[in-house]
């Protein structure tokens, strides 16, 4: 796999960080000697083997669906400058 | 008559014992910066609140005892970053529920303990822009360990009844524990509550204990934990308590992991866990060599990629809108986002979201995520077969004495991460461990790590009290 600064660079706009041209040269290195490393999984046989996402079989441990309490919309709005009407107000989407 | 039994019995005025501790906190944190945010208002606040309703704490577990969080674990209106810029300012309009359970059992929370930046880190040095970085309680030009760092330093200098909250993704409550010469315990994965807890990584994280004894991380682990129904990956096991616990060794099987003595760990580390073990011996335990060669191999590969790959999804979160830093709304969604997200995010966080963002992606994803998620499981089985035989695992906690930051500073993130392979292991299997300070070289602690199958804590807290008050 090679990685280089295009590559860190598209992986960047999906991120959503604008890296400045000093990090990216920074962490070019860094992550091909990471990813070096870590690729090491690959030689593991997992052959019909199941993915964990968890540590432990979770059991169905949802809730009774029986309505409660919830915060407030004037307690959600109190942490923002950005509100407007009762809403928040965020940057123009198009 | 202790000072908490006075308090305990109403013959010292709380309110007054209360503003004694966060002066004596407040003087620590000059010298040492254990703390990101200190809740003096809102503890004098719980202290008199306690002395006005005095009959109802009467007998509550942590009546009087003062109470850390790590900066991850929310508090109500406390200042609470996960020691990142990003958060600055955000003042939660809820506890967290070890919070809440801490609170309700007379429990004050003092403040906000330091930490590497979402928990990324091994010695608190990646703390997050702006924020002072811990230093070691033994010696000041040292790493407290991280990435819960404030909170161990804070368990060794606290000249007041105090036990610290931690958390623990990939080893985040052993390593500083042994670098402070404190107990800490990570317990199994589920047990203790993460509702309101910052995330690092979902399957990953877990809120544990640190104190200087054992008995003082079973008051508050027995205090915090038991099954949520605000939480969704919360075990549904009795609620244990851990009262009456006794020092109890004799015929545990312990198994030595043979290849968390290479050559890479210090020889002054391998020194006293050696004597640790023996100590063991000496107490009726059966010990033995145990090769566990795929867990050390693999896990710290198959930790990096999951923890990356779950941290990068959780900070997706942060982008100037509801909560936390705030930007002037110009240009478009994502310009706005990129815009706040770039200006406060430290380095390490980039470098993590930039890795799990990449292991996540299409044409990658199943080479990198769900290779290790494959992996991960056989390193469950592993260590499920390992208890099949023994009650207990030992190694060390950190292939190293506490570093120098001088000496911190020349490595690479590569070398920095390899400095958990002792720890990810047990953290990737959601195994319950305990680090127990065995004694000290060239004035430096040395800790020892017990690991236990799942929902085994009290096997390795009796074990621990071999070693309480050495």
């Amino acid at each position: 796999m090679d990685i280089d600064r295009k590559l860190i660079e598209s992986v960047a706009v999906v991120a959503r960080l604008r890296l400045t041209d000093r990090e990216v040269e920074k962490f070019l290195p860094q992550l091909k000697d990471v990813l070096e490393a870590f690729s090491s999984v690959q030689e593991v046989d997992t052959a019909g083997i199941e993915p964990s996402f968890h540590p432990l079989p979770l059991k169905d441990v949802l809730r009774d669906d029986t309505p409660a309490g919830c915060l407030g919309q004037e307690d959600a709005l109190s942490l923002t400058p950005h509100k407007k009407d009762g809403y928040f107000k965020g940057p123009k989407a198009v | 008559m202790s000072i908490l039994d006075e308090v305990r019995s109403g013959k010292e005025d709380i309110v007054e014992y209360a503003e004694e501790c966060m002066q004596k906190a407040k003087g620590i944190d000059r010298e040492y910066r254990y703390f990101t945010a200190i809740a003096e208002e809102s503890a004098i606040g719980q202290a008199r609140e306690i002395k006005k309703n005095f009959q109802k704490y009467r007998g509550k577990r942590l009546l009087g005892v003062m109470v850390s969080a790590k900066d991850a674990i929310c508090v109500k209106g406390v200042e609470s970053c996960a020691g990142s810029r990003i958060l600055k300012g955000y003042r939660p309009l809820f506890d967290a529920t070890v919070i809440e359970r801490v609170k309700r059992e007379g429990g004050i929370v003092i403040g906000k303990t330091s930490q590497d930046e979402f928990g990324f880190g091994s010695f608190s040095v990646n703390v997050g822009l702006g924020f002072p970085i811990p230093l070691n309680p033994f010696d000041r030009g040292r790493s407290c360990g991280g990435s819960s760092g404030g909170a161990a330093g804070l368990a060794r200098k606290a000249d007041f009844p105090h036990i610290a909250l931690g958390e623990s993704t990939g080893g985040s409550i052993a390593a500083p524990s042994s670098f402070c010469g404190v107990f800490g315990l990570t317990p199994t994965y589920g047990k203790v509550s993460r509702y309101g807890l910052i995330d690092y990584g979902n399957s990953l994280d877990k809120i544990g204990s640190i104190g200087k004894s054992v008995e003082e991380v079973a008051l508050l682990q027995g205090t915090i934990e038991g099954h949520d129904p605000k939480d969704s990956t919360s075990l549904s096991h009795p609620h244990e308590g851990y009262k009456e616990l006794k020092r109890n060794v004799k015929g545990m099987r312990i198994g030595v992991i043979k290849e968390a003595f290479s050559d890479a760990v210090e020889k002054d580390v391998q020194k006293g866990v050696r004597s640790g073990i023996a100590r063991l011996e000496e107490e009726g335990a059966v010990v033995e060599e145990v090769s566990l060669e795929f867990p050390i191999r693999y896990s710290l590969a198959t930790y990096y990629l999951l923890a990356m790959s779950e941290s990068s999804t959780n900070l997706a979160r942060y982008c100037g809108m509801r909560y936390g830093q705030a930007g002037e709304l110009k240009g478009n969604f994502n310009e706005y986002f990129s815009e706040v997200r770039s200006k406060h995010f430290g380095e390490e966080a980039k470098r993590r979201i930039i890795l799990g963002t990449f292991a996540r992606m299409s044409g990658f994803r199943d080479a990198y995520y769900i290779k290790a998620a494959k992996v991960r499981t056989l390193i469950i089985r592993h260590y499920r077969k390992a208890f099949g035989k023994y009650d207990a695992l030992a190694s060390p906690s950190t292939p190293l004495l506490p570093p120098k930051f001088t000496d911190i500073e020349k490595l690479t993130p590569l070398q920095h991460y390899m400095i958990d392979v002792p720890v990810v292991g047990p953290n990737l299997a959601g195994l319950p461990h305990l680090n127990v300070p065995v004694g000290m070289e060239k004035g430096l602690p040395v800790g020892m790590l017990l690991i236990g199958d799942h929902l085994q804590e009290r096997k390795l807290l009796e074990m621990g009290m071999v070693f309480d008050g050495e």
